[in-house]
């Protein structure tokens, strides 16, 4: 057997890394509950971060707004992305090698490239800067995410499954319903997951997009990270970072689930 | 009567698989077609009209700007651009490979240094570059830090750096980097290191001669995902970067907003689409490539 044991020089390396990645988000964190608006000295804990994000109507409205976008925009994504995936797996057809050549596209594209084209065709078809372009933004951007996702897990899923239901005496649908969206379903979630991460976190393409009414989350950071030194940006900050945390829990344990049974009545 | 339309719409699907395939690419195909192919290519004919008065285009053709790429600020910028993308690739590279290995090296430890890398590639880019500000700017930690020790009588100035433009570029992508490395070293058949052991050679010669080669495809997507997103990137520069360290997307965004020259940011976005293009197309040459290195015996 070879060696397990790393060199110490790698050891210490490594660890430098992980403070690199982390030390930043952790001094933010704490720093959110620093009873202090303008010095980083420890000057007692405090809530009062916290409880200032709470009147301010434009972190709750942006809030409102992240979520209306992000959920909307990974419900059609998550389906679009999953159908083309279907597409691509199951079919021989013409154009298929192009189609999915194409999907990689959007992936490689940058977002900036992404947002201000859309905008040069909302100006150009005069279609009102709003939540609704957001939304078509987002889904835009999402589908091929799903895609990738979603045709990983099918690529690796055993169709057995679905030829003895149909043996059985399953018509198609039947047989998609109860037995492939079930198989499919992990891959479905990580995918969605995925898009609405995405959605929730962009700031590039929506700033581009949404005109003045409409600001989401990011969008409002960012113009908090622009103007401000409070700490109230330390405690939303804290509050987005828990949010993803939990939010990849969540992920990591569906991802972590092995093939589900096809329903059993 | 429902059951028997049902049958028959089952049974035209079934003796039609184009149509059926088909059918399952139209809703995403068509929203990929409207919202994403036709505003790019709106925006390459917009690249070649003639600026208008008023932030718009008029109809005719020129590739007045394109050629502005010559001229040497724009050029500075396209360097600039590269070089640093470059830099951060190579950095995260150098920075992200030893982890990957060590997470495949640590035993139980393994899920946790896994989900240490994965927390940050899930968490807000924006939250993930006002934490650098945080740190840089000079009433931050450091500077604070080092005053009250008293080290520095003044702040060090940080932001608005190029440093901080390249600090926050690697420390926003390491983990695109460290992830792939890790997927193609955890595939690693263990097998061959042994061969390599019981023939004798070195550890350093085991790692660049059998792990190092092996892991080429997930050095080389590393590469790729690192550096695309770098090319491109906005908000590091944006926020970090000042009006000195300004990059190809802040150009972009600078030409569609205070100086309302689409046509010249449009020129300026497929300049930028055509770098990604072409490590893209490098990216594909090498994966091959390396691909055949590791299939052959």
């Amino acid at each position: 057997m070879h060696s397990l044991k790393l060199p110490a020089w790698l050891i210490v390396l490594v660890g430098a890394v992980y403070v690199f990645l982390h030390a930043p988000l952790l001094v933010l964190v704490l720093f959110s509950f620093n009873d202090s608006k303008f010095s980083v000295s420890w000057e007692g804990f405090t809530l009062r971060w916290y409880e200032r994000l709470l009147e301010r109507d434009d972190i709750l409205e942006g809030l409102q707004a992240s979520l209306v976008v992000g959920v909307t925009s990974t419900v059609f994504a998550t389906v679009f992305g999953t159908l083309l995936a279907l597409a691509l797996a199951r079919y021989k057809f013409k154009g298929r090698l192009m189609l999915e050549g194409l999907l990689y596209v959007p992936i490689v594209t940058p977002e900036i490239v992404v947002g201000i084209s859309l905008l040069i065709l909302f100006v150009l078809v005069g279609f009102p800067l709003g939540l609704p372009t957001v939304i078509i933004a987002h889904v835009a951007f999402n589908i091929s995410f799903v895609v990738v996702v979603v045709l990983a897990r099918l690529q690796g899923m055993d169709r057995t499954l679905e030829e003895a239901a149909m043996i059985l005496g399953a018509d198609e649908l039947t047989t998609f319903w109860r037995v492939t969206v079930p198989q499919l379903w992990p891959g479905i979630v990580a995918g969605a997951m995925l898009a609405f991460t995405m959605s929730f976190d962009d700031y590039v393409i929506t700033s581009f997009v949404s005109g003045t009414g409409s600001q989401t989350l990011p969008v409002v950071v960012y113009t908090m990270v622009r103007k401000n030194v409070e700490p109230s940006i330390n405690a939303i900050s804290t509050l987005i970072i828990v949010a993803t945390t939990i939010l990849i829990f969540i992920a990591e344990r569906v991802a972590r689930d092995k093939p589900l049974t096809p329903a059993k009545d | 009567m429902s059951r028997s339309l049902r049958q028959r719409a089952l049974d035209y699907f079934h003796h039609n698989p184009t149509v059926r395939a088909w059918s399952l690419v139209a809703p995403g195909g068509l929203w990929l077609l409207v919202f994403f192919l036709v505003p790019v290519f709106m925006m390459f004919t917009y690249s070649f009209m003639p600026r208008g008065m008023y932030g718009g285009v008029e109809s005719g053709f020129t590739l007045e700007h394109y050629l502005r790429f010559f001229d040497s600020l724009y050029l500075t910028i396209l360097m600039r651009t590269t070089v640093d993308a470059t830099v951060c690739t190579v950095a995260c590279l150098l920075l992200g490979y030893p982890v990957a290995y060590a997470i495949t090296r640590a035993g139980r430890f393994k899920g946790l240094l896994l989900f240490l890398v994965i927390l940050p590639f899930w968490t807000s880019f924006l939250v993930r570059t006002f934490a650098m500000i945080f740190l840089l700017r000079d009433t931050g930690l450091i500077n604070t830090a080092l005053q009250s020790i008293g080290l520095i009588d003044e702040p060090i100035v940080m932001l608005y750096t190029p440093f901080a433009v390249m600090l926050g570029l690697v420390y926003g992508y390491l983990p695109f980097m460290i992830l792939p490395i890790y997927a193609s070293l955890e595939k690693l058949d263990l097998s061959l290191l042994e061969a390599a052991e019981v023939l004798g050679a070195r550890p350093a010669a085991r790692f660049f001669r059998v792990t190092l080669p092996l892991s080429l495809p997930g050095v080389v997507a590393g590469a790729l995902l690192v550096f695309i997103p770098s090319l491109g990137s906005f908000l590091t520069s944006d926020l970090l970067g000042g009006a000195k360290e300004i990059l190809i997307g802040n150009l972009v965004q600078n030409q569609f907003t205070a100086a309302r020259n689409w046509p010249f940011g449009s020129a300026a976005s497929f300049v930028l689409m055509a770098l990604v293009l072409v490590s893209v197309l490098i990216y594909l040459r090498v994966r091959e490539r390396s691909g055949d290195a590791a299939g052959a015996p």
